[in-house]
């Protein structure tokens, strides 16, 4: 596809400034339009973007309340303290799991939901439609629908009383809770997952799928050695984003249980909320902050080499 | 093979894909079930009296307004619903103005500099939200734009992802007809609004929708910028509301509130689907 630049060039003229604008030689307006329309846009991500990145590596080594004016520089102190701190470790634990346990979720609910919906023909649209639905309401609203679906004298547990399983505690059992909290992230989740996969799936040209039945390969052998590795990237993309959606966990913790009970789904987001906005101590939130913006950024690296190279390997 | 043998062979392909697809029938059709019961069920405790709500009936027996009413009277939440509109719309329209612009020149211009902007811009969307809310809360304060909504809007102007859709979606835009237009003596700008502009328009579509969505339901950052009740978004202010009335056990009012937030997105939803997805699926590829 060719871009712009092979116009020939008009011989330079002398009159920059000569009689206003029209004088410009082309190139110069070309320019102009280029750098102008850009400065607004980098400016603001500069700003808004990267500047606060450096600024809160600064924070972070400072002992920052927000009565004193004194910002003392403390080193490493902050660091040391939070990863002595067991909440601050409890909160890391707890958003593991939230990862470990959601993004395999996830991507099985929408990965399955693809395959069925692309078996079936007449309702197809209407199944989307309904699939994708959680995933434009809001985090907050579906988070206290939950919550109200889940109480002990709700409805999800007299429809259990009635299949004769017992009542559950759900949200109030230390040891439940979260997995209640990452059933409903997997639940608003799956209508996106859900499309993406179905987007890869398309792309699979169907002669595979035909020659390899020829060939004698069950359904299984054509789903294994055709459909797994050909939708690799659209996997490896999904993980890497469900992986970072799920470590920032922090609206539907915040409001499903405010972390409890007894701390046990506690978020690292959340916690650094608590840090800054309740005991107001900016310099251990933004390390926590720095630990965890590490922590995605390993991670992604780590998948992006692991599930790539698998990929080239094909 | 003999032609009834084939032929049996052919039906019994044909029976099993049925049944194949019968069955993913049934596993859609209880999902389906699963996905819009919530919802259901959030709509019609809303309708019910207060006396009723742990009843287990879908449908009231007694259909009431008075939660509705009560809501609308009684607290901020029109007001909440003006604010989110308010910032949404302004985010969407500034999204609109600047992603097209930044996305159009890097599809369609080389020039000095473009590798390490492209990467610039790349880098920004690494950078999650949740990193930033602190020094983003810290300059806002000591600039007292604190609880305004520039201090909501300001981080949502312009957006990364959007740049790369209308990137995506500039690229596709034959050359030929932009260098046509120069010659002819058309200025970049006037190329720009005259030609490539209309020519994206279901990309505008897509990226309004997303960006209304996104803007609405946004929820850390106006939580910790707005600090006074007149100035939530409809999320703030639904977690506020809701954990005070949650206190005195009102749950009925709770659910009135979801409703209400979820039911104009899902309107919006349902009339704009199509760019939606399209734009979910063309950037999710990419």
């Amino acid at each position: 596809m060719r871009t712009t630049g092979v116009i020939p060039s008009r011989p330079k003229r002398r009159l920059w400034f000569g009689s206003g604008i029209g004088r410009l030689n082309y190139r110069h307006k070309q320019r102009l339009f280029i750098y102008g329309g850009l400065l607004i846009p980098l400016l603001y991500f500069v700003v808004i973007r990267i500047l606060p990145i450096l600024y809160s590596f600064n924070v972070s080594f400072r002992e920052w309340g927000m009565l004193s004016p004194d910002k003392p520089f403390v080193g490493f102190d902050n660091y040391a303290t939070l990863l002595s701190d067991s909440l601050f470790l409890k909160s890391l634990v707890n958003t593991g799991i939230y990862v470990v346990v959601g993004v395999p979720a996830q991507l099985i609910a929408g990965l399955i939901v693809a395959l069925l919906l692309q078996q079936v023909v007449k309702l197809r649209g209407l199944f989307r439609t309904a699939y994708f639905i959680p995933y434009v309401t809001s985090v907050v609203a579906v988070s206290w629908v939950f919550r109200w679906l889940l109480m002990k004298n709700g409805i999800v547990n007299a429809l259990f009383i009635e299949l004769g399983l017992g009542p559950q505690s759900f949200l109030y059992s230390p040891s439940q809770a979260i997995f209640w909290i990452i059933a409903v992230m997997v639940w608003q989740n799956i209508g996106f997952q859900m499309l993406i996969f179905l987007a890869g799936l398309q792309n699979i040209p169907k002669l595979y799928y035909e020659a390899a039945a020829i060939d004698g390969a069950t359904g299984w052998q054509r789903f294994v050695h055709i459909t797994i590795p050909l939708l690799n990237p659209v996997m490896l993309l999904s993980v890497v984003m469900a992986s970072i959606g799920f470590l920032q966990s922090f609206t539907q913790v915040l409001n499903m249980t405010g972390g409890g009970p007894l701390d046990s789904t506690i978020s690292v987001v959340l916690h650094i909320f608590n840090l800054a906005f309740k005991s107001f101590d900016m310099g251990l939130a933004s390390a926590a902050t720095v630990i965890l913006f590490a922590i995605i950024f390993m991670l992604t690296l780590i998948q992006l080499k692991v599930l790539g190279s698998r990929f080239q390997q094909e | 093979m003999s032609r009834s043998a084939a032929l049996a062979d052919t039906r019994t392909t044909l029976r099993w894909k049925r049944s194949g697809s019968l069955i993913s029938y049934i596993l859609l059709t209880l999902g389906f079930g699963l996905m819009v019961f919530p919802f259901l069920w959030m709509i019609s405790t809303s309708f019910k009296t207060l006396d009723e709500i742990y009843s287990l009936s879908l449908i009231p027996s007694r259909v009431t307004w008075d939660n509705y009413a009560a809501i609308f009277q009684g607290t901020p939440f029109p007001r909440w619903m003006l604010n989110s509109l308010y910032v949404a719309v302004i985010a969407t329209v500034s999204v609109c103005v600047f992603d097209s612009i930044t996305g159009y020149i890097l599809a369609k211009f080389t020039f000095w500099g473009k590798q390490v902007i492209f990467v610039l811009i790349l880098s920004t969307l690494m950078v999650p939200t949740e990193m930033l809310i602190i020094p983003w809360y810290l300059v806002s304060s000591s600039f007292n734009g604190m609880d305004t909504y520039w201090g909501i809007l300001f981080p949502g102007l312009i957006s990364g992802f959007g740049i790369f859709l209308m990137k995506q979606f500039m690229e596709s835009l034959p050359s030929e007809l932009l260098d046509a237009a120069r010659i002819d003596g058309m200025g970049e700008w006037g190329i720009f609004l005259r030609i490539a502009v209309p020519l994206v328009r279901p990309a505008f579509a897509t990226l309004c929708i997303l960006t209304f969505l996104g803007s609405w339901n946004s929820f850390i950052w106006p939580l910790i910028i707005t600090q006074s009740e007149e100035m939530f978004t409809i999320p703030v202010g639904m977690a506020f509301f809701s954990s005070e009335a949650k206190d005195s056990s009102n749950w009925v009012q709770i659910m009135t509130g979801a409703t209400l937030s979820v039911l104009p997105l899902i309107v919006l939803f349902l009339c704009f689907q199509k760019q939606i997805i399209r734009g979910i699926a063309t950037t999710g590829l990419k």
